[in-house]
């Protein structure tokens, strides 16, 4: 190894350097937050202490990093400590003026004496320069001892700077403070001569002090003595304890900021802060005056997306607008047409969303700024926040319940935030603001209502065009040759979009040739791959919570943000951004002044270089500026006038170079981008468009297409023109939604700009110059390449020999998605299938290694990253001394593959062959048959070894899960990440329904997200659910390659996964849209590399195994997957392959002709596989592995894993594009210095062993041994979690599904329960909380009983009160549970068996349920039922309005009649009053004949359908039973 | 695709042929068109595959045949022209003549019959016919550079084709008296009633191909005027020479070359008078056609038709396998048991027989002296070897035998020999990727090239030399 020059650096504030692939800059974090405050505003310093105590209670939510004793950060926000401070100040020389009369600066400086002496002066010189001097220091006492190696080392020396206010009071003296801080932070950052990267300034307030540090909550109060002092008062502390993705993380980074601190993620931020930096060109207050030139940068991008919210939260505020303003500005609630609200705030709102675009991602942000104390949650309600209000004052908000104990007679209310909602505490009136007076009040604050009737522009209220005539067929033809459609292009995207209003769905993976890697010209859209949500933040359900999501939008020319008038919203309003020609005729011959379109040429000389489009570029950029100054609000930039002599300037380049141009010039808000092009056409197109500025498209070419389609009747069914446009329209709408979801983003304001794309093969000169911040890692082509492609293009319209006739009505043929020879490269042709075939049915090594020569040589037609590669000379061994087949063959898995989407042949003969030679099999999301755990007569078991944990969580019992050696968190898959899937009812035969714990023939719905992970510290718990129903298996946890796949692989490996897979994005699928398996996610090339040098640096590779997959087809591929650092490999499409699969790919339709991929008995008949081809091929590919470990001179494997130093890239690459690429940051060996080890050499520490269960366990033993029955009672916090999951575990081990006899084992436990809480109960036992419990409770319940009650003594009404979080009963099989009192969100998701009764719910009640029984006995949120394909709810509808909070689109609602129903629904309220003693229910009961109306029954149109199926085919095989069977044998 | 479940609901239909008592009275084509209702239920048989092994790996032309089969269904038949016509001079030749392995190569052949691929290409390129949507397409410019290609059999007819329409002067040499080479004299009347080229050549002309017959290049005219006044040639003469049998009595009258059998019989339908004392007929005799292939059938097809008294068909390989073996998978060309049309119309055949001699009278053959053979299963590379059965000798009776043991290379006539084109070890001629051989600006294309195979091949390698051609003429 070579490399001490490349060596990874810290700078002395602990922030890496980007080294290789991974760039610190992706870290996220995720955590606990919270705040404890008297009402009364009294300052005590039992205040600071509960807070501390808060904070070491969510420890758990936090994360230790390599050393076991670094925490990712914990902080406090209080008020400043006046007593205190006058107490300890004179020791230091130092008197304090009057409270409010001084500031204190809290201040991290570096180590270095000197340095830090200049920050102080620096300091110093710019608060007098100010106004106001500095009264003196203060050195703030700490107690390094407590600190872990890593923060230790990057620990900054703390001081606190006293100064006096001058002539500025109240909040102009905190205007003026916020302006040197900004001038200091920006003095110093410009210091580049030093180090100083530890400077920095956690607070500077006359009014809050923040005390944070890279600590642990229970590190804190030891580490900063003062938070101790008896006169350390304070009537507040907001309260954060940080889990970071990585294990570097900051001093600095920790919350909270100086307003805000924050639990969750920002999605949209880069397109956030692109905009902020725009407006800071117009920002103007007359409050800050000249000041305001100070302040710009407002955004510290070196800083977190939490650290940049709270600048620009800071800047509203500062300027003049109320915290909890400024707060519903940055997180606005949904105020889509399903909710209900008031005309006023819906006009705020929407006044608002053309001044500020929404922060979005999931978030639980706390704020304080000395005046208002809140929370607030985002638009879907994806973090928890639940609180309690006392008696005597105090109140409590933290991510969980029970974090302080308060005896329950104290207690007024238990509540939690919901969706969009604010908690206000108003610090001056000395009261909680309930968040309709909040929002009533700021709604009002100003006629919004008036100023958006009166301004905002309608496109329907311009000039209406005439109808367009169509376009000359010829003409159009041109302009698709220019444009590069294809006749691939037309039938399986544009015609599917605009026959059915839909994306076109496709199955398997990708195995064509990467965009830079292409022989044939690549429209610019395709070098780029769309960014999912994964871990860290959650995708959304677009169909199912369409309700959160929205494509509204404004045009036109953006004010000043830091002032309100009624100009501000004088912006065109367009619904969806989708314009039509007719649209754009109205543009045009708009007379409105605010409203004045240019057109901009975005066309470059035909046969124009590299220069020329540059040159073209530049004009189009100057003139675009012209236009602004002449007055244009809306910058058309069009292709249309392109003709022989001028060709289109690809659209993307155009919209993202102009939209940056905007940007640096400071003119990005003084107009809109609309596109008008004929090159969009797909919807990643559009995205992409939107993603780089555009504000609205018109897509000319792909409407003249599909009008021209309609009319020659070639589309699927008969429609007019104006029809099918439509439809396609639809199926752009649906599919940016689609986009947007992935990412977790809900709205289109929040996803315009914001780049959530990842370029391959783009130049680093390029993505500077026209793609700002766009990650592009292995570098690549430039403009020349661009013009070059370009124009090969607009050489097929307009030829420059004009032999342009007849012939040539055929369009290019595309080739991407199927194999058309001259169309695109792929990997799996028919003769590398049928060589693959052979050789494993002849068991013919020679035959094999022709089909390995056929994908490892790609020279003529490159389709891989990898296939660029070679391995460097090594020291060879004979082959002999090279480990036998035998010990490679146990790092083999093979893909999940759920029993649904495989027939049941094939997943049984994977499953054999898989145990046959030592490897494992996954599962697939769909369960398994208990039959396949016992071994066959021969010997032979179909158990799949890995079972694998999905969103649906489809049969994931208990009993599935300890009879698994791995289990695995699939947290997205190759074919779609950020998305969930569908099993047709039609596919779900009764066999399938029973593994899956539905019904038959209803439709599967999995969610896109894990309703149980929305963070990293989310995912750390289910580790932890799963260690602790399992501890034997190993859990893995599936992640799929992207940028920032290393950061969050470093997290995983917190939560103490064992293993983590990278799975590449050409996996295969089921089904999934074309745009999905096309356009996201990335190679495994680069997510490995990146992964390997992530825990690499984050000192974390020891502890876990690292797996890849992602069309692995050769031990050439193993070989560099194994030097990159996979010391495990996934298999899926080429397993198939050896089973008969030809790559029809038409799994989707349930066609598949070799009985691979359908459920279909008549064509599963004709599987034609054995478990011998699939151990064939596995031997193959281990041998052909050996032969490479031979000639590289390893006799291991583990040898060989992470010796990237023994790649290098193919010298002399012909290919025009790829040799461009740079792979120096891919092949980085890593740092020398570190000594880590470069595979995994220890197991992960786990703590399950440690839990309550345990405990319980020994109590209980009786009761596992001889099923006595047992009778238990402890005390329960919050901290205990997963309470019931081992316990569980253990009776499944020993008594199976069935468990124990009902009851023998009943646990009583009095406080709040933590999360998890009876997480895969088993039969047998009842778990009665007296208190209240956390989010998950009883996920994945397969039996057992749980209750929850209010404590003994609480005097609250119960039915008023939060008595059980988020996601209860996610995914149970069984079991019923009692709550007296009320649920968060999403109670019941994904239910398939359990029975529940509660006392009101939260949004998304019952989401996506296949079975079970809910009750309601008191109001629900909004969007119930959402999704629901089976199962039964009845809701007590006391107000009559349950109807317009229902989800109606798969469910019936109706009275309760049936007798059935009747009975039904009484047992269940009659077992409630049982169990709960629920005066509501004792009520109900009571008055029985005169409730029972009030009810509703919430019925599953599919539900009913296959109810009455089943009864029919029920009596058909009473009569009929031996005939059918003989049809199906036949 | 419009119906992805097509392939479950209809079986294969195979077009109809004729009744053999009626078809063997007459020269005409024996199979019949599909009705038209019936061909949209073979269309939808078409599963669409992700990777369509028809096209990408059967089909020599790479004929796009899903997105044809797909236009079909929706009845688009003129897009579904233009789609075949996109990778095919010739369907309505193919769509006639063509063994088809795109069908062998079908993914419903895995396990079901395959879509009726050929007969769907003859549908819609005789639709076209029909609608007259065949017309001419010239080029509309003139890169003023001539083109000389030299036969216009099915590689000659494409590149002449392909080049015109690239805005060449294109100059056709046939030495034959008509055009067409052996689709014309090769193929019997009742497999290609020879209108189906006439047809083609008048669009051809149209469009400013030049034929000239009866020229035979390389004598009628020199390889260094060809040189001088072209830009380019293009070698497409065919693999004409025969593989003879080099047995005593191979020079006894009645013995001949099937080529000149079939030709004499072409001729004679479009109405030519045969020479006195050239006329090779089987009225009323024997036949004994050697070789097993597809020439041999249509020597069989023309026997019965004229009267043989008997026909039968020898063949040194053993008789092929009912099903395919392990070794000879999908989709590879199913080496089976088949039975052609012409073989259905009445004929004996035999396998592992080897013509030891030919026994005469007065000159003329009388007798076949025959051995059995023993094969051996194929060894690693595949290759099998025989032993003579002893004792198996064995003598039939024989007045016409005919030889259609196939070809051996293109004829190394003056042409080839003075344009000093390189031959491989085989004796067709080398050609690089372009088609271009070791002489600058002359190309090979056809059997010339690889040796005698399918029409469909010719055609295919026709095209890839025009293609080679053109860029060599305009550099691009």
């Amino acid at each position: 190894m070579t490399a001490n020059d490349s060596s990874f650096r810290w700078n002395a504030s602990g922030v890496p350097k980007p080294t290789g692939l991974y760039d610190p800059r992706n870290d996220h974090d995720s955590c606990g937050v919270g705040f404890i405050a008297r009402i009364d505003g009294v300052s005590l310093h039992v205040v600071v202490e509960q807070g501390i105590r808060i904070l070491v209670n969510l420890e758990h939510r936090g994360a230790l990093g390599g050393d076991k004793s670094t925490g990712d950060g914990a902080g406090l926000l209080l008020e400043i400590p006046d007593t205190f401070f006058r107490q300890v100040c004179p020791g230091d020389g130092l008197y304090l003026p009057p409270r409010g009369e001084y500031a204190v600066g809290m201040l991290f400086l570096p180590m270095d004496k000197a340095l830090a002496g200049r920050c102080s002066a620096a300091l110093e010189r710019i608060a007098a320069a100010e106004g106001c001097p500095v009264l003196g220091w203060r050195e703030v006492p700490v107690d390094p001892s407590v600190l872990g190696d890593l923060s230790g080392s990057t620990r900054p020396r703390i001081r606190q700077m006293f100064l006096r206010r001058g002539i500025h009071e109240g909040d102009a003296f905190e205007r003026k403070l916020y302006v040197i801080r900004r001038l200091a932070e920006k003095k110093v950052a410009s210091w580049h001569d030093v180090d100083a990267s530890q400077f920095y300034i956690s607070s500077l307030s006359s009014r809050t002090i923040v005390y944070k540090g890279l600590l642990t909550g229970s590190q804190l109060p030891l580490f900063y003595p003062d938070l101790s002092n008896e006169l350390f008062m304070s009537p507040y502390a907001v309260v954060h304890q940080r889990y970071s993705t990585n294990t570097l993380p900051t001093w600095h980074l920790a919350h909270p900021f100086r307003i805000a601190a924050h639990n969750g993620e920002i999605n949209t931020l880069r397109g956030n802060i692109n905009r902020m930096r725009a407006r800071e060109a117009i920002l103007s207050s007359p409050l800050f005056g000249d000041d305001i030139a100070k302040l710009r940068p407002v955004i510290n991008e070196a800083g977190s997306d939490s650290a940049i919210f709270d600048n620009v939260l800071e800047l509203l505020v500062m300027s003049g607008r109320s915290l909890p303003h400024a707060v519903m500005m940055m997180i606005p609630e949904a105020w889509g047409p399903k909710f209900q609200m008031s005309e006023d705030k819906r006009s705020f709102y929407e006044y608002h969303s053309t001044i500020m675009e929404p922060w979005d991602g999931p978030a639980a942000m706390v704020f304080c700024d000395g005046r208002y104390l809140g929370a607030t949650l985002d638009r879907n309600g994806l973090r928890p926040a639940r609180y309690t209000v006392t008696r005597d004052g105090m109140i409590v908000l933290a991510s969980e319940t029970g974090v302080m104990d308060f005896p329950p007679n104290r207690i007024i209310r238990r509540g939690r935030l919901q969706p969009g909602k604010m908690l206000l505490l108003d610090l001056q009136q000395k009261r909680i603001v309930p968040d309709n007076e909040i929002k009533a009040a700021i709604s009002r604050r100003k006629p919004y209502r008036m100023w958006v009737k009166g301004n905002k522009i309608e496109l329907r209220g311009l000039f209406v065009p005439s109808e367009i005539p169509p376009e000359d067929p010829e003409a159009l033809r041109r302009k698709q040759h220019a444009f590069g459609y294809t006749e691939e292009e037309i039938r399986l995207i544009i015609t599917p979009m605009a026959s059915q209003g839909q994306e076109a769905i496709g199955s398997m993976g990708d195995d064509a040739a990467l965009a830079v890697l292409s022989n044939r010209p690549q429209s610019l859209f395709a070098y780029f791959k769309q960014l999912f949500a994964q871990v860290t933040n959650p995708p959304i359900d677009p169909l199912r919570e369409e309700l959160v999501m929205s494509l509204n939008g404004f045009i036109g020319r953006e004010r000043n943000l830091l002032d309100e008038t009624p100009e501000h919203c004088r912006m065109l309003r367009l619904i969806q951004p989708i314009l039509t020609p007719e649209d754009m005729l109205r543009l045009r011959g708009s007379t409105h002044p605010d409203l004045a379109a240019a057109d901009l040429d975005m066309l470059f000389p035909a046969g124009g270089d590299g220069k020329a489009l540059e040159t073209a570029l530049s004009r189009l950029f100057v003139q675009a500026d012209k236009a602004i100054r002449g007055g244009a609000t809306l910058l058309v930039l069009t292709d249309r006038n392109m003709n022989a002599g001028r060709a289109p300037i690809p659209s993307l380049l155009a919209t993202a170079g102009l939209h940056h141009h905007l940007i640096r010039r400071g003119l990005r808000t003084q107009a809109s981008i609309v596109v008008e092009s004929g090159e969009p056409r797909e919807v990643i197109h559009f995205a992409l468009l939107l993603g780089y500025g555009a504000n609205a498209i018109c897509p000319h070419t792909v409407l003249s297409t599909i009008r021209e389609l309609a009319e020659s009747e070639s589309l699927e069914a008969p429609l007019l023109p104006g029809e099918a446009v439509d439809r396609y329209v639809t199926s752009v709408k649906k599919g940016l939604l689609k986009t947007f979801s992935r990412m977790g983003i809900s709205t289109l304001r929040s996803f315009l700009g914001s780049q959530i794309f990842e370029a391959v093969g783009l130049g680093k000169e390029l993505v500077e110059s026209y793609f700002t911040n766009t990650a592009s890692r292995i570098a690549g082509i430039g403009l020349s390449e661009i013009a070059a492609e370009t124009v090969v293009r607009h050489r097929r319209g307009f030829p420059v020999d004009g032999r342009w006739g007849n012939a040539n009505n055929l369009l290019d043929v595309g080739g991407v998605y199927q194999v058309r020879v001259d169309g695109e490269r792929h990997l799996w042709t028919p003769e590398s299938v049928y060589k693959l075939q052979s050789a494993t049915r002849l068991d013919d090594y020679g035959i094999y290694k022709e089909y390995a020569a056929l994908i490892n040589d790609q020279s003529g037609a490159h389709a891989t990253l990898r296939s660029l590669f070679r391995f460097r000379k090594g020291t060879p061994v004979p082959l002999d001394e090279v480990e036998p087949v035998e010990k490679i063959l146990p790092r083999f898995v093979t893909a999940a593959m759920s029993f649904g989407s495989i027939s049941k042949e094939t997943h049984e003969t994977i499953a054999i062959a898989m145990n046959r030679i030592g490897g494992r099999s996954n599962s697939g999301e769909g369960g398994e048959d208990p039959e396949r755990n016992i071994p066959l007569p021969n010997g032979d078991s179909r158990r799949s070894r890995i079972r694998q944990i999905a969103s649906a969580r489809f049969g994931a019992t208990t009993e599935y899960l300890v009879n698994a050696d791995e289990l695995q968190i699939k947290m997205a898959q190759g074919a779609k990440p950020g998305e969930g899937g569908q099993l047709p009812g039609h596919k779900v035969s009764p066999e399938i329904a029973r593994i899956r714990h539905t019904m038959p023939y209803v439709t599967l719905i999995s969610p896109p997200p894990h309703h149980d992970i929305y963070s990293i510290e989310d995912l750390a718990q289910l580790i932890y659910d799963l260690k602790s129903v399992n501890p034997r298996a190993n859990v893995s946890v599936k992640l799929v390659s992207e940028v920032g796949v290393g950061t969050i692989a470093a997290g995983v490996a917190k939560a103490k996964a064992d293993l983590v897979l990278i799975a590449g994005s050409d996996g295969g699928t089921g089904a999934s849209p074309l745009t999905s398996i096309k356009h996201t996610g990335l190679p495994w090339e680069l997510g490995l590399a990146e992964t390997q040098q992530a825990l690499i640096y984050n000192r974390l590779r020891d502890r876990i195994r690292v797996q890849v997959d992602g069309q692995l087809k050769t031990g050439r591929d193993l070989a560099i997957a194994a030097l990159m650092g996979a010391e495990e490999f996934g298999f899926g499409t080429a397993v198939l392959v050896s089973l008969g699969c030809i790559m029809m790919r038409k799994c989707h339709l349930n066609t598949c002709p070799v009985g691979v991929a359908t459920q279909d008995p008549v064509l599963r008949a004709r599987f034609g596989g054995a478990p011998e081809y699939v151990v064939r091929f596995l031997r193959f590919i281990s041998e052909e592995l050996r032969e490479y470990m031979a000639e590289l001179g390893f006799r291991t494997l583990d040898e060989m894993v992470g010796r990237v130093d023994l790649l290098e890239v193919q010298p002399a690459i012909e290919h025009w594009k790829a040799k461009g690429l740079d792979f120096s940051a891919m092949l980085l060996p890593p740092d020398n210095g570190l000594h880590s080890p470069l595979h995994r050499v220890r197991p992960q520490e786990h703590a399950v062993g440690k839990a309550l269960d345990h405990e319980i366990m020994a109590l209980a033993r009786g009761a596992l041994d001889r099923k006595e029955p047992v009778r238990i009672e402890l005390p329960i916090r919050n901290v205990h979690r997963s309470i019931g999951a081992a316990l569980s575990g253990e009776i499944t081990r020993r008594y199976g599904a069935a468990g124990l006899p009902d009851d023998t084992i009943h646990l009583t436990l009095l406080g709040s329960a933590g999360q998890s809480f009876g997480a895969f109960l088993a039969p047998g036992v009842t778990m009665h909380v007296h208190g209240d419990a956390n989010d998950y409770l009883g996920k994945g319940m397969s039996g057992g009983r749980i209750v929850v009650t209010p404590p003994e003594g609480a005097t609250f009404l119960p039915h008023k009160n939060v008595i059980v979080g988020n996601v209860v009963l996610y995914g149970a099989t069984g079991g019923e549970a009692y709550f007296h009192g009320t649920a968060g969100e999403r109670f019941a998701v994904r239910n398939s068996g359990g029975k529940a009764v509660v006392e009101g719910v939260g949004d998304h009640g019952c989401e996506y349920m296949t079975g079970g029984v809910v009750v309601v006995l008191g109001p629900t949120g909004d969007n119930f039922a959402a999704g629901m394909s089976g199962g039964l709810a009845y809701v007590y509808d006391e107000t009559e309005l349950f109807d317009t909070r229902c989800n109606l689109d798969m469910v019936d609602v109706e009275s309760v009649w049936h007798e059935e129903d009747v009975k039904r629904l009484r047992a269940m309220i009659e077992s409630h009053f049982r169990h709960t003693g629920s005066q509501r229910a004792a009520q109900i009961l009571e008055n029985w004949e005169s409730r029972l109306p009030q009810f509703v029954k919430i019925m599953p149109i599919e539900y009913r359908k296959s109810l009455e199926r089943m009864r029919m085919e029920e009596e058909m095989n009473t009569e009929s039973v031996s005939a059918t069977e003989e049809v199906y044998r036949g | 695709m419009a119906k992805p479940t097509g392939f479950m609901e209809y079986d294969r239909e195979e077009p109809t042929h004729r009744p053999v008592t009626e078809r063997v009275g007459d020269y005409r084509e024996i199979e019949e068109l599909l009705p038209e209702e019936g061909i949209y239920r073979q269309a939808v048989r078409c599963m669409d595959c992700g990777i369509p092994y028809c096209h990408a790996y059967g089909c020599p032309v790479k004929n796009r045949i899903p997105d044809w089969n797909d236009m079909v269904y929706r009845k688009n038949w003129r897009k579904a022209l233009d789609l075949l016509h996109a990778t095919c001079n010739l369907p309505e030749i193919t769509g006639r003549v063509c063994p088809a392995p795109c069908e062998a190569a079908c993914t419903l052949a895995i396990n079901l019959p395959a879509v009726t691929i050929r007969h769907l290409e003859l549908q819609i390129v005789e639709h076209g016919w029909r609608e007259e949507w065949i017309r001419p397409e010239p080029a509309g410019f003139s890169t003023g550079k001539r083109v000389a290609v030299v036969g216009s059999g099915p590689a000659g007819l494409p590149a002449a084709q392909q080049l015109a329409r690239s805005g060449h002067e294109v100059v056709v040499f046939e030495k034959s008296d008509r055009v067409g080479g052996l689709l014309r004299y090769g193929i019997p009347d009742f497999k290609l009633e020879k209108w189906v080229i006439d047809r083609r050549l008048d669009q051809m002309r149209a469009e400013g191909v030049v034929f000239e017959t009866s020229v035979n290049a390389g004598v009628d005219v020199s390889a260094a005027y060809l040189r001088r006044s072209f830009d380019a040639i293009v070698l497409a003469a065919g693999a004409t020479a025969p593989r003879d049998l080099p047995v005593p009595g191979r020079d006894l009258k009645g013995v001949h070359f099937a080529m000149e059998f079939l030709t004499q019989q072409n001729r004679r339908n479009a109405g030519d008078a045969i020479p006195e004392g050239e006329e090779i007929s089987a009225a009323g005799k024997h036949v004994v056609v050697i070789g097993g292939g597809d020439t041999g059938s249509d020597c069989i097809g023309t026997s019965r038709r004229q009267g043989a008294a008997s026909i039968t068909q020898i063949e040194l390989l053993p008789k092929p396998p009912d099903d395919r073996l392990p070794t000879n998978p999908w989709p590879t060309w199913p080496i089976v048991m088949r039975t052609s049309s012409s073989q259905e119309e009445g004929c004996e055949r035999m396998w592992s027989v080897q013509t030891k001699e030919l026994l005469g009278e007065k000159g003329g053959v009388r007798k076949l002296s025959c051995l059995k053979l023993d094969w051996s299963a194929p060894d690693a590379e595949g290759r099998r070897s025989f032993k003579e059965i002893p004792g198996s000798a064995f003598e039939m009776r024989a007045d016409l035998v005919l030889l259609a043991m196939g070809f051996v290379h293109v004829e190394h006539g003056p042409l080839v020999r003075d344009l000093g084109v390189a031959m491989d070890s085989r004796g067709n001629l080398v050609a690089d990727g372009n088609c271009m051989t070791n002489v600058p600006g002359v190309f090979g294309a056809g059997d010339a090239v690889m040796g005698a195979s399918l029409v469909v091949s010719a055609i295919h390698l026709g095209r890839l030399a025009a293609a080679g051609a053109d860029r060599y003429l305009v550099g691009r």
